[in-house]
Formats: C-alpha cells, sequence, structure tokens
C-alpha cells in the first residue's frame, strides 16, 4: 500500500519534489534559513527604523529629517559623539596592545601551561559582559569599592569612579578593555603560531635580535590579522551598550553616554522613539566604513 | 672560507640522544654532505653548527674560533633552509639585503652585493617581486642568493632540494656544484638522498642513530661501505645481500648460498685464510650482475639461476628482480635482454665486486 501511496504522490508533486532535489537550487536551499534570519533580524528592524525616525514623537505624523537636524544641533549630542570616539579609540588600542603582549607571553610559555593559561585569560571574554559589568560596578561603586579599600591601605585618597566625568570614562573604558582583551589575544595567539619557526631562525642568522625579530618578522606576519581585529573590535566596541548602561547608565551629565546607550536613553527613557531611532542611525556610516575595510581586507587575503 | 671542527659533539633532547660523539674535521672549501635516514641526527648537527640548538657537549669551531657560546648572527655563517624560510612580506631584493641591512652596511655596498648574486644565481629579473610570485625552483634560487650575498665563510643547507620537482632537482644540483666552484667556501649540505650526496660532495659523512657510520669520498663510500648499512644506502637500486658460508676447496675459496655458489677470485681468497667455515654476509650491487648472455667474461663459479619475477625496463638498461632459492636478486642488465617473467634466466655476477660483511658485527670483512 505504501508504495502505492508513495508513487501517486510523486506524482502529484513532481516538479516540486525535483526543484528540491536538483543539484542547482540546493544551494538556494541552504542559505534560506540564514537568509530568512538576517531578513528578520536586520534588514527589516534597519528599514523600520529609517521609516520610524522619519516620524514626529507620537509617531503620527512624517517630519523627514527634522529629528537627525534638532540632534546635530544639541550640545550632547556632540558630548555623545565625542564620547563615542573616544571610548572606541583608547579602548581598542589598549586592547590590541594588550592583546599582542599577552600573545606574546603565552606563545613563550611551555607548552603545557600554556593550555591552562590561555584557558584562564579567555575568562573575561566567555563571561556575558552584563554580568561581568555588574562585577565591575561592584568594584567601582563608592560604598563598597574594592578598589577604593585598596587605595586607602596603601595610603592613598578614595576616588569617586563613577560620579566624576574622567573616572567614570577610565572606568568604563577599563572594563571594555578587560572584557576585550581576550579576544585579541586568542586571534593573535592563532596568528603567531602560523608563522614558520624558520623564518625566525634565518632571521636569527641574517642577524636579528629579539626585537628585530619581532619588528621585521613577527608585526608584518600579523599585519593582516592586526588589521581585521581591530576593525572588527571598532564595530563592536563603537556600538557598545551594557557597559556603560550598567556602570554609568551614561552619567554623570551625559559624559559616558555612547550611541547605543544615548539612543536607549532617549528613545525608551525620555519617550522620543522616532528620535532614538536617529540617534542609533549616526552610528551607521561609521560602522559601515569599517566593514567595507574588513572585507576588503579579507577579499585581498583570498586573492 | 674557514674550516669546521667538531669534537665529540652531542645532543640530547630530553631522554633522546640525537647525536653521540659526533666528531668530524671539515677542511676549507670542501663540499660536506652529511647523509642519512630521517631521524639519524644530520639536520640536528647542521643546526648545531649554526647556533640554532645548544651543544649538550662537546665544541664546535668555526675557522679556529670556538663558537659554542657565540650567537649565529657572529659565526659567520649562512643557512638556506627546506622550506625556503624566505620572508613573504619582502622582496626579492630585501630578502637578500636583509642581512647586511641589519649590520649596517652601507647602502651602496648592499645594493652592488645584492646584484652580483642575483646575477650569479640569474635571478636580476626578479628582484622586485614577492616570494609568493615565484615558483619553487625561483624561491630556491633567491633562498640561496640570500645566503651568497652575504658571503659567508660557511654555508649551511638544509635538504634543500627536498621540496623541487625531480628534473628541477637534478638541475639545481649542477647548479650547486658550479656555484661551489665558483665561491670556494666551505659548504655544509644535510640529504637523505644518496643521489644528492653522491654527485655533489666532496666528502659524504653517512649517519644512523646520531652516529657516524663512514667519511669519505663518494667513490669511497660506494666501493669500501664498511657495514651493512652504508652498503645498503649508497647506490640505487640497492646492494643485495646474501647470507652465504665460506667454503675452503681445492680450487679456491667459495661461497655456498645453499643453492647456488660462487668462486671468490683468488685476490679476494688470499685475505680470508682465517674465515673459513665462517657464516658471512655477501654483498653484490645490481650493476655487478648481468645476464649471461650479454656478460663480457664468465668465470667459473660466477653464474647463478633464477626465475625472472619482475622486469623493469628503464630504457638504457633493465631492472631484473630475479628469485633464486631463498634469496630476490636485483639486477642492472643489458637492455636488450630477452628475460620474461616467470622464465628462467642466467646471471654472471662480477666476483670482483663482492663486498663481504660480518654476519654478527655486519663489519666488512676487508678482502682488498
Amino acid at each position: 500500500m505504501r508504495s502505492i501511496a508513495s508513487v501517486v504522490n510523486r506524482k502529484s508533486s513532481p516538479s516540486f519534489l525535483k526543484i528540491l532535489r536538483s543539484r542547482r537550487y540546493a544551494a538556494y536551499w541552504m542559505v534560506l534559513p540564514l537568509f530568512i534570519l538576517i531578513v528578520g533580524l536586520v534588514v527589516y528592524p534597519f528599514c523600520y527604523s529609517l521609516y520610524l525616525s522619519m516620524l514626529n514623537k507620537s509617531e503620527t505624523k512624517w517630519v523627514g529629517l527634522k529629528n537627525f537636524g534638532r540632534l546635530l544641533g544639541y550640545g550632547t549630542f556632540w558630548l555623545v559623539v565625542g564620547n563615542s570616539f573616544r571610548f572606541t579609540l583608547i579602548a581598542v588600542f589598549f586592547k590590541a596592545t594588550l592583546g599582542l603582549a599577552l600573545a606574546l607571553i603565552l606563545n613563550n610559555l611551555p607548552l603545557a601551561g600554556q593550555r591552562l593559561w590561555r584557558g584562564v585569560s579567555m575568562i573575561p571574554w566567555v563571561m556575558p559582559l552584563a554580568l561581568s559589568s555588574l562585577g565591575w560596578w561592584w568594584v567601582f561603586e563608592p560604598t563598597h569599592s574594592a578598589i577604593n579599600w585598596v587605595l586607602v591601605q596603601l595610603g592613598g585618597t578614595p576616588k569617586p569612579w563613577l560620579s566624576d566625568p574622567f573616572w567614570a570614562r577610565v572606568s568604563t573604558i577599563v572594563t571594555n578593555i578587560w572584557f576585550g582583551t581576550p579576544f585579541f589575544m586568542i586571534m593573535y595567539l592563532a596568528g603567531l603560531k602560523s608563522i614558520p619557526e624558520s623564518l625566525y631562525e634565518a632571521a636569527q642568522i641574517d642577524g636579528a635580535g629579539a626585537v628585530q625579530r619581532f619588528r621585521y618578522v613577527t608585526l608584518p606576519m600579523l599585519s593582516r590579522l592586526i588589521a581585521i581585529t581591530v576593525m572588527f573590535s571598532t564595530i563592536v566596541t563603537f556600538a557598545n551598550f551594557d557597559i556603560v548602561r550598567i556602570l554609568t547608565r551614561g552619567g554623570p551629565r551625559y559624559t559616558t553616554h555612547l550611541f547605543g546607550t544615548y539612543a536607549f536613553n532617549i528613545g525608551i527613557e525620555a519617550g522620543h522613539l522616532p528620535r532614538g531611532a536617529a540617534v542609533a542611525l549616526f552610528m551607521f556610516p561609521v560602522l559601515g566604513l569599517a566593514a567595507f575595510f574588513i572585507l576588503r581586507n579579507i577579499a585581498r587575503g583570498e586573492e | 672560507m674557514a674550516k669546521v671542527i667538531l669534537e665529540n659533539v652531542s645532543k640530547n633532547f630530553g631522554r633522546v640522544q640525537a647525536v653521540k660523539n659526533f666528531s668530524l674535521e671539515v677542511d676549507d672549501q670542501e663540499f660536506l654532505v652529511l647523509l642519512g635516514p630521517s631521524g639519524c641526527g644530520k639536520s640536528t648537527t647542521l643546526r648545531m653548527i649554526a647556533g640554532l640548538e645548544e651543544v649538550t657537549e662537546g665544541k664546535i669551531y668555526i675557522g679556529d674560533i670556538l663558537v659554542n657560546d657565540l650567537p649565529p648572527r657572529d659565526r659567520d655563517i649562512a643557512m638556506v633552509f627546506q622550506d625556503y624560510a624566505l620572508y613573504p612580506h619582502m622582496t626579492v631584493y630585501q630578502n637578500m639585503a636583509f642581512g647586511l641591512k641589519l649590520r649596517k652596511r652601507p647602502k651602496e655596498e648592499i645594493d652592488r652585493r645584492v646584484r652580483e648574486a642575483a646575477e650569479i644565481l640569474g635571478i636580476q629579473e626578479l628582484l622586485t617581486r614577492k616570494p609568493r610570485e615565484l615558483s619553487g625552483g625561483q624561491r630556491q634560487r633567491v633562498a640561496v642568493g640570500r645566503a651568497i650575498v652575504r658571503q659567508p665563510s660557511v654555508f649551511l643547507f638544509d635538504e634543500p632540494l627536498s621540496n623541487l620537482d625531480a628534473k628541477l632537482r637534478v638541475q639545481m644540483r649542477a647548479e650547486l656544484s658550479k656555484l661551489h666552484n665558483q665561491l670556494r667556501t666551505t659548504i655544509i649540505y644535510v640529504t637523505h638522498d644518496q643521489v644528492e650526496a653522491m654527485t655533489m660532495g666532496t666528502k659524504i659523512v653517512i649517519m644512523k642513530d646520531g652516529e657516524i657510520q663512514q667519511v669519505g669520498s663518494p667513490m669511497e663510500v660506494y666501493n669500501y661501505p664498511v657495514n651493512v648499512f652504508v652498503a645498503g644506502f649508497i647506490g640505487s637500486p640497492a646492494m643485495n645481500f646474501i647470507p652465504a658460508t665460506l667454503v675452503q676447496l681445492e680450487d679456491g675459496v667459495w661461497l655456498d648460498a645453499g643453492n647456488f655458489q660462487l668462486l671468490l677470485p683468488p685476490s679476494k681468497a688470499e685475505r680470508l685464510q682465517d674465515l673459513k667455515e665462517r657464516r658471512v654476509l655477501c654483498g653484490i650491487r645490481p650493476e655487478h650482475i648481468q645476464d649471461k648472455a650479454f656478460a663480457s667474461k664468465r668465470p667459473k663459479g660466477s653464474t647463478i639461476e633464477g626465475i625472472v619475477e619482475v622486469v623493469e625496463p628503464l630504457g638504457s638498461e633493465v631492472f631484473l628482480s630475479v628469485r633464486s632459492g631463498g634469496h630476490t636478486l636485483t639486477a642492472r642488465v643489458d637492455p636488450q635482454t630477452r628475460a620474461k617473467p616467470n622464465e628462467k634466466i642466467e646471471l654472471v655476477l662480477d666476483t670482483d665486486r663482492i663486498h663481504l660483511f660480518e654476519q654478527e658485527t655486519q663489519r666488512r670483512i676487508n678482502t682488498e
């Protein structure tokens, strides 16, 4: 019976099954789930936020680019722009430098110890950022600040970590560095492992000391990887939300707000959703540019 | 231009002894080849001379200077690596100039020396290219060029031809020999390929398990191998080994291999007086076994019979695999042979070229 049924079925929808089975279309079927995800979670929200950003506060009237224009006139907005760039540049610089230093140290450890330390140093990165940010809040927060306790024990004076503009900025950046360094480290460690030992030996025979080997072999061999990781991290850091939201909520007086937290502040907390969307959309050119350089770099590598 | 002397050099990696009590003198302008199977310690020895591995015990001198504690850059050596180790981000010119640049030589001098070396190797047109734009043979040349530019007193080569295809390897072999004549510099060359060793070396060191087996000129090690290992390692196809007993009869000393007997020439037999009834290993190279139909001379007691198993025609010669009793012999015979698989054949052995080895110690029994 079953065989008859299947024969009948096959006859009833032969073209559909054929398409499903044909090699020509197999690739399309395989990317379909991802395609749906991207359209649902990226393309649609992006288009919707474009539309949203051109409405008035009560979302009843089309106002064109008025929200964007208003933002450009706000001092606070420019403060946020400055904050975002400062936060990103400083954090990415230190993450990349520390990551490279850590990778070099780890790479020179004996293999047995290397595995352990590699695992340990990945902890900040694998912990959920919201949770570790809370941990850091605990460390900075004046009433039970561990850092202040240490400072006092050493004979110093406690610092208002989260309520002074300067120290609040330092705190958010330090937390971001702490979180992001392991990513750089693991990438650079993988890069270091792929440099053939004989290059170092050739350099040694050519007369290069340790510093020159780093300068003429390690750095050039890692340069593409450094470029890609820095660009990638720039995107992620620029769009950071969790750390600032949890440590300072953008304060004191907007001095630590980034695009992400400022958009949330205006759109959700102050209830002006269209203008919040406009703030978020200002990130697009920066991130788009970074993404362009990454993709170009990767494409070059495949040549 | 320097002598290299190794005195009782040993190298341990943990519990493994990679090189054991290695002593050797390399004369100035020698093309010395360290030859042996993989894992015999030849590369380790080279790397100790280069200063890339520390010496566990012993002393290494380069040009009368004890170099044990000198870093590679102060040893006045240059090395060509198996994978060439060219800096991928530098052009050919920069690769070749790098050593001189680090030594802070004036720009004009660097330029002149790089161009000279490039001319010697015929790579002038490649100077602006990056290594990834070069073929294997070109990279090889650049790696050699980088070594030449430095004008070191000793060149070290670590299996430099093993990544090239067969045809290019033959060509580069000739070029390296030519280069050696041109530069008149000491070369120490590591390889596992006995053909490279034979064709290029002025002196060959055969190693096994971290120990020197034999040191000699190519023809010395070919004609008078000191033990079974050397005899089997040098020559292609490898030497045939047949266990046999020495028997003294009225007409001379015979080698009894069970199903066939060979009469040793009187000159050899004379030296074997006290070895009668000894079990020995008889070695004969394939090129000293001929199809009877083409043998120039057939002295008494030099012919054996067998069944042909495999015929491998190479054009200029034919390799036969012949089964005789319990032994399989490889013979290199005249290309016009009529031998066919599974047919009988008579072979003539050049008994003057028979090597005898003690069965227990595997050492050569001197018969010359």
